[in-house]
C-alpha cells in the first residue's frame, strides 16, 4: 500500500477510535468540573452503555426487524443513553452524595468499589465471555480511494458524535442549566448562593456525562464487535488520560485529547514495525502520555493552572 | 544597625494581573520583633509564604543571612533556622502532641532509617536527647502533661502554643508567626502576649509577626511595617505607625483623617 | 518490648521455625492458605506504608510484585547453575541461600522500578497519583506480556519449589518489624506527617518528596519479594495474574484493616486470604460482595473494619 494512502488510512481508524475515547473523556472532565474527583467508574459506564445496547438490539428486532437500520440504530441508541444516565444519577445519589464533604480519598475509594461492582454484577448477568455485538448498520465502505477504505460505520458513528457534541456546547453555553454548570464548577458555594441547586446540577452533569459513555458504548460495539464486563477499564483509563490532556475540567479539551490519544495510539501500532518494538504494546500508550503530561504540562494543553491557598 | 537577618529587594509576586506583593523592600535584623500589620489582602501571608519557600517572587530578590534565600523546596528553608506557624492551624492531627514536636525534630536528626531497624545505642540516646529537648519545649509552654493526647483534643489556644512549640522544635533563628491571636479572647491574649515577649528572650530570635489586633502588635513589637493592596505604606516604631496618616487611612478610609 | 522490638521479632522467627517443623502434619490445603496469607501479609503491610502511614494512594503494587516475581524466577530458572556453583554445590543450606539471593534479587529488582515509577509519579497528588500507579502497574505487566523470553502472554512456568511455611511467615514477620520499626521512630513519624499535612511538614524541615520516595521504594522491595515468593509456591506465573485487579485485591486488605495500622492490615490481609478461599466457591459472588464492602465501609466507617483514624472520619468544610 502507497505510504500516504496507509498514513491516512490510520489517521481515518484513529479518529474513528479518538472520538470513542473523547465522549468517554467528556463525562470524566464535566464530573471533575463540578465535583473535582474523578469518577473512576465511569469508564464501567461505557461498558454497560455497550451491553444496554446489545440486549435493547435484541429485544427490539421483533417489532423493529424490518425498519430502516438507522431508524432501529437511533432508537437503541437513544434507549442506551437514558439507560446510562439514569444509571449514572443513581450512582451519584446513592455512593457519591453521602460523601460530598468527606476526604478525596474516601470518595476515590467508593469509586473504586462502584467501580468493581458494575463489572462483576456485569460478569454474574452476561457471563465473562466476550459477546458479539450486533450488527446495528450493515457493513458498506462508503470511501474506498487509492486503498484508504473508510466504513459507514465510521462516517455515521463521527457525524453522530460531532452532533452530540454541538448539542453539549449548546447546552453548556447556552442554557440556564449549563451556566448553572459552569458557575457550579467556579464556585460551589456562590452558585448555590445565587440560587442554583446544586445537587440537581450535580446530578444532570452524571446524567449527561453517562449517556455520553453510553454513546461511546454503542459506538465501540458497533465498530469493534466484541464486548465483554472488562472492556471499560482499558479505555476509560485512556479517556481520562485524554481528559487530563485536554485539560481536567475543559469540555472541549475533553473532545480534542480522546481525538488526539486515538490518532497517537493508532499511528503508534500502526508504525509499530518501523519503530522498533511489538504491537502489543498498544496499551502502554496513552500511560506513557499521561507521565509526559503531568511531568511537563499537568494543566494540559487547554487547562488553567489551579493554586492552592495557604 | 547590625546587618539584617532577612532582606527584601524590590520583592514582587504576581499571579496572572494581581500583585500579591509589589515592590516590597524590607529587613529585619538579628533578635528584633517586627510586627506586619495591615487591612485583610494587603499581602502579609504572601510575605510569609515568599520567606517560607511556598511562593517565588516574579521580580526582587530576597537574602537571609547575606546570602540570596533561595531553596528547591521549602524543607530546605527550615534548615536555613527559618521557621513558621499558619493562619489555619496546620498541626499533625493524627499524631500526639509530642509527637508533633518530635516530627519537628527530624531537621536534626543525625541518624536515620537504618538506625531506627537495629536500634542500638547511638538510635535509643538520640531519641533520648530529641524526647528531653521536646519534653522541655513543652513543659515551657505547659503543654507537657498532655503530651500524649491526640492534638485535636487540645483546645483552640493549647493548639496555637503547640504551633509554636512545633516551630520553635526546628531551632530557628527566624521566626514567623501567622496570625498567632487569632480567635482568641482577651484574656489568651494577654497570654500570648507574655509568651511572644518570653520567646524572644529566652530563644533569641528574630520575630516577624504578621497580627490583626493593633492591642498585641503594638503592645509587643520593636518595630512594625503596615501594608496595603501589596506595597509598604509605612514603617517605624508603633507610636510613629500609629500616628501615620497613611496608615490610618489604609484601615478607616480617607474621610476619617 | 517496645524498647526491643528485636526481641518480638527473634521470638516470631522461632516461631515460624517450629511451626513449619510440623508443617508436615498440617493438611495441604491449610498449608496452601497459610503461604497465601503470609505472602498477602507481605503485600498489605507493605501497601500500608505507601498508603496508610505515607497517604500516598498507590493503586500499582501488583506490578511490582511482578517484577520480583519474573526476575527471581528468571534467575532460578536460567542461572541456577553459575550462582549454585558461587554457593558450593547444591546441598540443603545452599539451596536456601540461594533462595533468599533470588528473593533479594526480586525484591532490589522491585526496588529499582519503584524508585523510576515513584520519582516522578510522587510529586502528584490524591487521584492523579493513583491513576498514575495504576498506569505504570499496567506498564510493568504489558511489558511482561509482550517479553517472549519469560513466556510473554502465555506465562512461565516450570519454577522450582522453593517456598516454605518457614519462610513466608519468616519473611512476613521481618517486613512487619522493619515497617513497624521504621514507622515508630522519630524518622517514621514523617511519614505520618507527610500524610497529614504536607505543607506545614514541608515548613518543619521534612523533605516531603523524600519521605514519599523512600516508601514507595521500601514497599516495592516488599512487594518484589512477595512476588519471588509467590512465583517459587505456585511454580507459575502469567502477566495477567498481576494487573490492576490484583493491585486492588491488595488496596482492599488496607482499607479493611484501616490505612496506617500495621496490625490492622495484618488481621485485614488474613482474614481476607481465609475469606477468598471460603468464597472460592461462590466466585461469582465474592468480588461483589467486596465492592459493597468497600463502598458500605467507605460511608460508614472509612477508618476501616479494625483500624481508628479519625483523620479519615472527619468532614471537611462544607463547600456544597
Amino acid at each position: 500500500m502507497d505510504p500516504s494512502a496507509y498514513f491516512f488510512q490510520q489517521l481515518a481508524n484513529g479518529v474513528s477510535l479518538g472520538v470513542i475515547y473523547a465522549l468517554i473523556a467528556l463525562g470524566y472532565t464535566m464530573v471533575y468540573g463540578v465535583l473535582r474527583f474523578i469518577n473512576f467508574a465511569h469508564g464501567d459506564v461505557f461498558m454497560v452503555g455497550s451491553f444496554a445496547a446489545f440486549y435493547f438490539s435484541r429485544w427490539l428486532t421483533p417489532a423493529m426487524g424490518d425498519a430502516h437500520y438507522l431508524l432501529r440504530g437511533t432508537v437503541v441508541l437513544v434507549a442506551s443513553m437514558a439507560c446510562c444516565a439514569l444509571l449514572g444519577v443513581i450512582i451519584e445519589f446513592l455512593a457519591y452524595r453521602p460523601l460530598r464533604s468527606r476526604p478525596r480519598l474516601v470518595v476515590l475509594i467508593t469509586a473504586i468499589g462502584v467501580s468493581l461492582l458494575l463489572e462483576y454484577t456485569a460478569q454474574l448477568l452476561f457471563g465473562a465471555t466476550p459477546r458479539s455485538f450486533p450488527e446495528l448498520i450493515p457493513h458498506e465502505n462508503w470511501v474506498n480511494f487509492g486503498g484508504v477504505v473508510i466504513t459507514n460505520k465510521q462516517v455515521i458513528v463521527l457525524a453522530i458524535t460531532v452532533l452530540l457534541l454541538i448539542g453539549l456546547r449548546l447546552i453548556v453555553m447556552k442554557t440556564k442549566v449549563g451556566l448553572a454548570m459552569r458557575a457550579l464548577s467556579l464556585n460551589p458555594t456562590a452558585a448555590a448562593l445565587m440560587g442554583v441547586n446544586n445537587n440537581a446540577i450535580i446530578a444532570l452533569t452524571f446524567a449527561i456525562g453517562s449517556g455520553l459513555a453510553a454513546a461511546a458504548g454503542v459506538f465501540f460495539g458497533i465498530l469493534y464487535p466484541k464486548i465483554d464486563p472488562f472492556m471499560g477499564v482499558i479505555p476509560g483509563i485512556k479517556a481520562f488520560v485524554a481528559a487530563v490532556l485536554g485539560g481536567i475540567g475543559n469540555i472541549p479539551g475533553a473532545a480534542l485529547g480522546g481525538i488526539l490519544i486515538g490518532v497517537v495510539e493508532t499511528l503508534v501500532v500502526g508504525y509499530s514495525s518501523v519503530l522498533g518494538f511489538s504491537a502489543g504494546y498498544r496499551d502502554a500508550v496513552a500511560f506513557v502520555i499521561l507521565i509526559l503530561i503531568l511531568l511537563f504540562r499537568p494543566s494540559g494543553l487547554l487547562g488553567k493552572v489551579e493554586r492552592e491557598k495557604v | 544597625m547590625s546587618a539584617p537577618l532577612l532582606e527584601f529587594d524590590a520583592v514582587t509576586v504576581q499571579f496572572g494581573g494581581l500583585k500579591a506583593v509589589s515592590d516590597l523592600t524590607l529587613g529585619i535584623a538579628d533578635r528584633e520583633l517586627v510586627g506586619l500589620i495591615g487591612p485583610n489582602g494587603a499581602g502579609k501571608t504572601t510575605v510569609f509564604n515568599l520567606i517560607s519557600g511556598v511562593y517565588t517572587p516574579t521580580a526582587g530578590s530576597m537574602r537571609y543571612q547575606g546570602k540570596p534565600l533561595k531553596a528547591s523546596r521549602p524543607s530546605k528553608i527550615a534548615g536555613f533556622g527559618i521557621a513558621r506557624t499558619f493562619q489555619n492551624i496546620r498541626l499533625f492531627k493524627s499524631l500526639s502532641v509530642f509527637d508533633n514536636v518530635r516530627c519537628a525534630c527530624n531537621l536534626h536528626l543525625r541518624h536515620g532509617i537504618s538506625h531506627a531497624l537495629v536500634r542500638g545505642g547511638a538510635f535509643w540516646k538520640e531519641e533520648g536527647e530529641i524526647e528531653r529537648e521536646a519534653m522541655k519545649l513543652l513543659d515551657i509552654f505547659e503543654l507537657g502533661e498532655k503530651r500524649d493526647e491526640p492534638c485535636g483534643s487540645l483546645s483552640y489556644g493549647d493548639q496555637r502554643r503547640l504551633e509554636i512549640v512545633r516551630a520553635l522544635a526546628t531551632r530557628p533563628r527566624l521566626l514567623l508567626l501567622d496570625e498567632p491571636a487569632a480567635g482568641m479572647n482577651p484574656t489568651e491574649k494577654a497570654n500570648l502576649m507574655t509568651l511572644i515577649r518570653f520567646v524572644h528572650d529566652e530563644f533569641q530570635l528574630a520575630i516577624l509577626l504578621v497580627e490583626h489586633d493593633m492591642k498585641v502588635v503594638m503592645g509587643i513589637c520593636q518595630r512594625i511595617v503596615v501594608l496595603d493592596y501589596g506595597q509598604k505604606i509605612a514603617e517605624g516604631t508603633p507610636t510613629e505607625v500609629r500616628a501615620n496618616p497613611k496608615v490610618i487611612e489604609a484601615y478607616l478610609g480617607k474621610e476619617v483623617s | 518490648m517496645r524498647r526491643y522490638p528485636q526481641i518480638a521479632l527473634v521470638i516470631g522467627l522461632v516461631a515460624s521455625a517450629v511451626v513449619s517443623f510440623f508443617s508436615d502434619a498440617i493438611d495441604g490445603y491449610a498449608l496452601n492458605i497459610l503461604i497465601l496469607v503470609g505472602i498477602n501479609i507481605i503485600l498489605a503491610v507493605s501497601l500500608n506504608l505507601v498508603n496508610g502511614h505515607t497517604g500516598q494512594f498507590s493503586l500499582g503494587h501488583a506490578g511490582f510484585m511482578a517484577v520480583g516475581a519474573y526476575v527471581s524466577s528468571s534467575l532460578s530458572l536460567f542461572a541456577s547453575e553459575p550462582i549454585l556453583k558461587l554457593l558450593g554445590g547444591s546441598g540443603p543450606v545452599a539451596n536456601n541461600v540461594f533462595f533468599i539471593f533470588l528473593l533479594i534479587a526480586g525484591g532490589v529488582a522491585a526496588a529499582i522500578c519503584g524508585l523510576l515509577v515513584g520519582i516522578p509519579s510522587l510529586r502528584l497528588k490524591g487521584d492523579y497519583l493513583a491513576i498514575v500507579t495504576l498506569g505504570f502497574g499496567e506498564i510493568i505487566r504489558v511489558v511482561f506480556q509482550n517479553t517472549e523470553s519469560v513466556g510473554g502472554a502465555r506465562g512461565l512456568g516450570g519454577i522450582p519449589q522453593f517456598t516454605t511455611l518457614f519462610w513466608t511467615f519468616a519473611i512476613a514477620i521481618v517486613t512487619i518489624y522493619v515497617i513497624g520499626c521504621m514507622v515508630n521512630s522519630t524518622y517514621g513519624r514523617g511519614f505520618l506527617a507527610v500524610r497529614d499535612d504536607e505543607l506545614a511538614a514541608e515548613a518543619m524541615g521534612i523533605n516531603t518528596l523524600r519521605y514519599k520516595v523512600v516508601a514507595f521504594v521500601l514497599g516495592a522491595f516488599f512487594a518484589g519479594i512477595a512476588g519471588g515468593l509467590y512465583a517459587h509456591y505456585i511454580q507459575f506465573i502469567t502477566p495477567e495474574g498481576f494487573n490492576f485487579l490484583k493491585s486492588i485485591d491488595i488496596v482492599v486488605m488496607v482499607i479493611l484493616g484501616g490505612m496506617g495500622s500495621t496490625v490492622g492490615v495484618t488481621v485485614a490481609a488474613i482474614g481476607l486470604t481465609y475469606a477468598n478461599e471460603l468464597l472460592r466457591d461462590a466466585e461469582q459472588y465474592r468480588m461483589i460482595i467486596f465492592a459493597l464492602l468497600l463502598i458500605v465501609l467507605m460511608i460508614l466507617r472509612p477508618q476501616g473494619l479494625i483500624g481508628d483514624l479519625k483523620w479519615l472520619r472527619k468532614r471537611k468544610k462544607k463547600t456544597a
